[in-house]
């Protein structure tokens, strides 16, 4: 039965995106961290995805390849002389995260998400229909 | 007598086949709207249908496939579980800059047209059998 793997193809497209808002999360939670765990200060993360294909080159849906740092884009550097992690300037460096650019990717990413759950609704649909073949 | 059933139904079954093959190349498409390079596909609903009607689905990949355990056993493969032959890519009219190629817009217009269709297949198969079902009736 050949409608089921709708189901897996758009789940792994939720499961996709569900990742994507939480990268999205982590970065507009970190916007103001001055520090990360090891000391070190934040980059924006950013998730790359990956289509994905199945035996017979029958499409299989989509997945995170991997969460990659933004290191090329420079960090905030804020003039705090008084600050304890400030450098010998006097300058505090910031995390690279734009929250623009994490809001747009927010909303991308609830509309795919959005999507792909009216995708899985149609196909539920279609497929109890065609379990009453027959009937009546 | 079951193979004049068989063919009676024939037609909407390939038909039902070959839109839950859309609906799932048309679901890959929406699932990777934001994969950078995807390219969008879809096939030609009427070209298929008649392709299947005239030769049968195709053996080749992804079919069942019989296991050799000696090299004098021969060959033999299932039907093939997908029974597109050749998915189309399809041409973009607003190319974005990561190379996807998929149009939201035009994506879900075709899902839910082949939705439609889907169901309008189901109910003629519906319709069918309820006509064979009466005349099979003893009166």
């Amino acid at each position: 039965m050949s409608m089921f793997s709708v189901f897996e193809i758009s789940g792994s497209a939720l499961t996709a995106n569900s990742q994507r808002m939480n990268v999205t999360a982590s970065n507009l939670a970190n916007a103001d961290s001055v520090a990360g765990p090891d000391g070190k200060p934040y980059y924006a993360r950013q998730v790359m995805f990956q289509a994905l294909g199945q035996s017979g080159g029958s499409p299989g849906g989509v997945r995170v390849d991997r969460v990659v740092e933004d290191t090329t884009t420079p960090l905030r550097q804020e003039y705090r002389p008084g600050h304890p992690l400030a450098d010998a300037q006097g300058y505090v460096s910031l995390p690279n995260v734009d929250p623009v650019n994490e809001m747009v990717d927010m909303i991308s990413a609830s509309r795919s998400y959005q999507a792909n759950v009216e995708v899985m609704n149609t196909a539920k649909t279609l497929m109890t229909k065609t379990l009453t073949i027959g009937e009546g | 007598m079951f193979d004049k059933l068989e063919s009676a139904l024939r037609y909407q079954q390939e038909a039902l086949n070959l839109r839950a093959e859309r609906q799932k190349v048309l679901a890959n498409n929406i699932a990777n709207a934001d994969t950078p390079n995807f390219k969008a596909r879809d096939f030609d609903f009427r070209a298929e249908l008649d392709r299947v009607m005239q030769q049968g689905r195709s053996a080749g990949e992804g079919g069942l496939s019989l296991s050799r355990t000696s090299s004098r056993h021969i060959a033999a493969e299932g039907p093939r579980v997908s029974s597109v032959d050749d998915l189309l890519y399809r041409v973009p009219d607003q190319p974005s800059l990561d190379g996807n190629t998929v149009d939201m817009n035009r994506e879900r217009a075709a899902f839910a047209d082949n939705s439609v269709r889907y169901q309008a297949d189901v109910t003629f198969v519906s319709r069918r059998i309820q006509g064979m079902k009466k005349a099979m009736q003893p009166e």
